[in-house]
């Protein structure tokens, strides 16, 4: 008797979860499988797969200078610091240094604010380089493979190359000392000098929950075709124009500001991202740097990015496949940019809102505190994991020396 | 080496901040006054005047190179480059400018390029179609998503007959039923018989309509027409049950006005449903502009803050239905309309057909009904005036507040006829055409009591005047007369009135 009533109670439970299961299957039975050139990987947990080791470095590289400026923790920018922090008490990190696969070197190079809250990146070469000075005397581990095992966090316009304008960042290049290390940056340009080979791209900082706190129920219709706002041209920097974007912004503006399908405008509304979410188009164009926060907005807002930016390198490329989620233009083809958005056959159109409506897909863009499986942490840490085991070839012989100390221009070689 | 880096800041576009701050670039000028810094101080002033005379910026780098002799190759690259600030508007393509330190085989470029604008900067019509289309692929795949999974048919019940409004109402019923997006089945049921000016006006619609007629003419007082009214709901029930039409019955009445959101709200109902309803019970005096609030507890009601009067459920904070929100007729009961087209107060009943919706199967034959449905044909039989389709229900408890418990008003009641004789162009087209003068029919006005307020009347009025222009009659003239006698006791249009005073 008691018997019948158990197992009644477990064929029960077992309903209850089937029914559960089923639900979930109904949820994400519009919504696509996402599988780059590595394959399903968004859905991987990195914990197993590698291990961490997180210098102790003096407050002055990190925390002092967030106490300067609590900015730092709301910007683009702010990756560096969410990063250190997922890092310190995630499961991936060991406090034994030499069962480490990776080192991480917690410095906020990204952090010395304007009074209007811009990076100036004029001393973060000599940071940077004050760092590893630092932790190649006191570890051994930096002599070992001269940083190869290593990754920074240099989340700025043009990554190592610590500098705001193209030209002058290319003049200087990426720092020397970080010639062997993984880079872990925003910025991504093929055939670029400041996008070395083995790096890996990550999206900016967007606030997730004030995103979250815009969100608007998903059955109110998309009406807008294509949506933007923002600068096209940068009167304070570029007053003619050609230089801004390479004048593809200011292309957008002159081809469709009198066409009632482009809602495109310089304002700033109080409901952007309830907008985006009403759009079905939105356009990502690159700006003083490739990369910018609208796609990550425009992904998990559900509306199909528009990227006009030759050559860029998208976040997790590897992992992602861009390709069939977004529409890439070239910049000499933006006067026909009308022409190609409606040229797209529509079960295009559907499939790549049913890509974009993954929730794995939103998840890998976003930064959230605490962090969430398969996040962009999660992203990053499975990027680095990929990149294991670690070839012979970076464990050098004792004695040899690769990098040159003194490279580099001669103002970099002040201590910091 | 001074000259290099002068070069380089030729092609600065440094922001006030970040130039101030950059204390890296600014290596070259200090508190030395060397002659060859006043040298390139005199030279950018000379530049400058140059820029304005000429309207371009002419910039230092075309003297750099008129007295160079440097053949590197930055010198030919910063040429082209100069051809560009030429200002056109035109299209021009990008120079390629190679960059020192720019990786091989790259083909983006740093530095100026040109704005491509295309010669016909305008939207193509056929362009602007596709991206309806697409949107609306979007909005049906986002409906068939995020909206009611699968929507069930929506029966509206329509009675009608012919009169002067009828076509205005109608038309709005009509387009407010042509935008649902489910399939809709309107059953339309006229009183006095079917007649084709009825016909041809639905038709219009393209929706699936069952037109009925329903053989007794509609009666000029309202409580009459309130009662016959429901018998001929009743008959489309029956027609319902007849054909075992499927869906969800909504009772449209035509005067109404519904929004589209109720069509959305209605999916959900499982047997019966209940929605608020707005009531515009027309007033047509201007004393007693507002209507009172009504509300459960008589304490509230103040006449500070008049509200629009709303029938429909009531529930309590764990929206629960518990009661009935009903309209108040007690201070208009000398005031009420007697008649159509009195022009009073028209009062609705208790709780008005619209304010319910029924799943079809409640008044099939033999279906699988709940308990507390009473049988179809033991309603309305013995010819009594069923008031509400709470009268086919034995509890009434079980009806299903829609609408957030009935605190959104989706649909409004609302009564505005014309007298029960005016006379309209049969469907409203005028043959012969307006140019012929001919004598427009007298409607033949029975007299009337001087307090009527006459907002009905002014339609009414307008005719007239129309009237007296065409010919001119001496019985006329003493009901013109007496009409304007009407509008001096009661102003409520000044141009009417001083048309008539005009013209007198």
């Amino acid at each position: 008797m008691r018997n019948r009533r158990w197992v009644f109670a477990v064929l029960l439970f077992l309903a209850l979860c089937l029914r559960i299961e089923a639900f979930k299957f109904q949820r994400t039975q519009r919504t696509e499988r996402i599988s780059g050139s590595a394959g399903d990987v968004l859905e991987d947990d990195p914990v197993g797969r590698l291990k961490v080791f997180v210098y102790e470095l003096p407050s002055k590289y990190n925390k002092k200078i967030l106490q300067k400026d609590p900015r730092c923790l709301t910007h683009m920018f702010a990756a560096e610091i969410y990063m250190h922090r997922f890092l310190l008490s995630s499961a991936v990190r060991t406090l034994n240094p030499e069962e480490a696969d990776w080192f991480y070197t917690p410095v906020y190079t990204t952090c010395d604010l304007t009074p209007n809250g811009l990076p100036l990146p004029f001393k973060s070469p000599r940071m940077m380089r004050s760092a590893i000075q630092l932790i190649s005397s006191n570890w051994p581990y930096w002599n070992r493979t001269e940083g190869a095992d290593h990754f920074f966090i240099v989340p700025h316009d043009f990554g190592a190359c610590f500098h705001y304008q193209e030209e002058k960042a290319i003049e200087r290049g990426i720092l020397p000392l970080l010639q062997r290390a993984t880079l872990v940056q925003t910025f991504g340009q093929r055939n670029h000098v400041c996008l070395k080979d083995g790096s890996i791209t990550i999206p900016p900082y967007a606030p997730p929950q004030k995103m979250q706190a815009h969100l608007i129920p998903p059955s109110i219709p998309r009406s807008i075709f294509v949506y933007f706002r923002g600068l096209f041209y940068d009167v304070g920097n570029d007053p003619e124009g050609g230089y801004y974007a390479r004048g593809a912004r200011a292309s957008v503006w002159e081809n469709f500001k009198n066409n009632p399908l482009f809602d495109i405008s310089t304002e700033h509304p109080t409901t952007y991202y309830e907008d985006m979410q009403r759009a079905v188009f939105c356009l990502c164009p690159l700006g003083w740097a490739p990369w910018s926060p609208r796609l990550v907005e425009a992904v998990i807002f559900g509306c199909i990015p528009v990227i006009i930016a030759d050559d860029i390198v998208l976040p997790f490329a590897d992992a992602i496949p861009w390709e069939e989620i977004g529409v890439f233009v070239a910049e000499k083809d933006v006067p026909k940019l009308d022409t190609i958005l409606t040229s797209i056959p529509i079960e295009e159109i559907l499939r790549k809102q049913r890509l974009l409506a993954n929730p794995s897909m939103k998840q890998a863009m976003l930064f959230p505190q605490p962090a969430q499986p398969r996040d962009a942490f999660h992203q990053i840490l499975n990027g680095l994991a990929r990149k294991l085991p670690h070839d012979a070839s970076v464990y050098l012989k004792p004695g040899e020396k690769v990098l040159n100390w003194t490279a580099g221009p001669v103002g970099d070689l002040k201590p910091w | 080496m001074k000259q290099l880096t002068a070069l380089q800041q030729q092609g600065r576009r440094s922001n006030s901040f970040r130039g101030a701050s950059s204390p890296l670039d600014a290596g070259v000028e200090g508190s030395i006054r060397s002659p060859a810094t006043i040298f390139w101080l005199v030279l950018h002033g000379l530049c400058c005047l140059i820029s304005l005379v000429l309207g371009f910026r002419f910039s230092r780098i075309v003297f750099f190179l008129l007295f160079s002799t440097a053949s590197s190759p930055s010198a030919t690259t910063i040429y082209t480059s100069l051809q560009t600030t030429v200002p056109s508007s035109a299209a021009t393509s990008p120079p390629e400018r190679n960059v020192s330190g720019g990786g091989g085989g790259s083909r983006v470029v740093v530095g100026r390029h040109g704005i491509l604008i295309r010669p016909w900067p305008h939207p193509d019509p056929a362009e602007v179609m596709t991206a309806h289309k697409i949107i609306e692929r979007v909005q049906l795949e986002q409906r068939s998503q995020y909206g009611v999974k699968s929507p069930r048919t929506v029966i509206a019940v329509t009675p009608t007959y012919v009169r002067t409004f009828q076509t205005l109402h109608l038309t709005g019923l009509m387009h407010s039923l042509m935008n649902v997006p489910y399939d809709v089945i309107w059953i339309v049921v006229e009183a006095g018989g079917a007649t084709n000016e009825t016909a041809s006006l639905i038709a219009r619609s393209g929706l699936r309509t069952i037109h009925i007629g329903f053989d007794t003419k509609m009666p000029v007082l309202w409580d009459d027409r309130h009662k016959l009214e429901s018998k001929m709901r009743l008959h489309a029930l029956r027609v319902v049950r007849e054909k075992r039409l499927d869906g969800i019955v909504m009772f449209a009445d035509d005067s109404n006005m519904h929004s589209l959101e109720l069509f959305d709200e209605i999916q959900k109902v499982q047997w019966v449903g209940a929605v608020s309803v707005g009531i515009l019970a027309q007033s047509g005096g201007s004393e007693e502009g507002e209507l009172p609030v009504i509300r459960k507890d008589d304490s509230e009601k103040d006449d500070k803050d008049p509200q629009l009067p709303v029938q429909g459920p009531a529930c309590n904070s764990s929206n629960h239905l518990v009661g009935w929100h009903t309209f108040d007729s007690s201070p208009y009961l000398e005031k009420s309309a007697r008649y159509i087209g009195d022009g009073a107060v028209v009062l609705p009943r208790k709780l008005e057909w619209a304010g319910f919706v029924l799943n079809s199967r409640l008044v099939w034959e033999d279906a699988d009904k709940p308990g507390w449905v009473k049988e179809f044909e033991a309603v309305g039989r013995d010819g009594e005036d069923v008031e509400s389709p709470l009268s086919f229900l034995n509890d009434a408890s079980v009806v299903e507040p829609l609408g957030s418990c009935g605190r959104k008003v989706m649909l409004w009641w609302l009564r505005v006829e014309a007298r029960a004789d005016s006379k309209f162009p049969a469907r409203w087209i005028i043959d012969p055409p307006l140019d012929i003068t001919v004598p427009a029919k007298h409607t033949p006005w029975p007299d009337a009591p001087p307090e009527l307020p006459s907002s009905v009347e002014k339609v009414i009025s307008i005719q007239e005047t129309t009237d007296k222009r065409a010919s001119k009659n001496g019985s006329r003239r003493k009901r013109s007369s007496r009409s304007k006698r009407k509008h001096t006791a009661k102003v409520i249009d000044e141009q009417v009135s001083t048309r008539h005073s005009g013209d007198n």
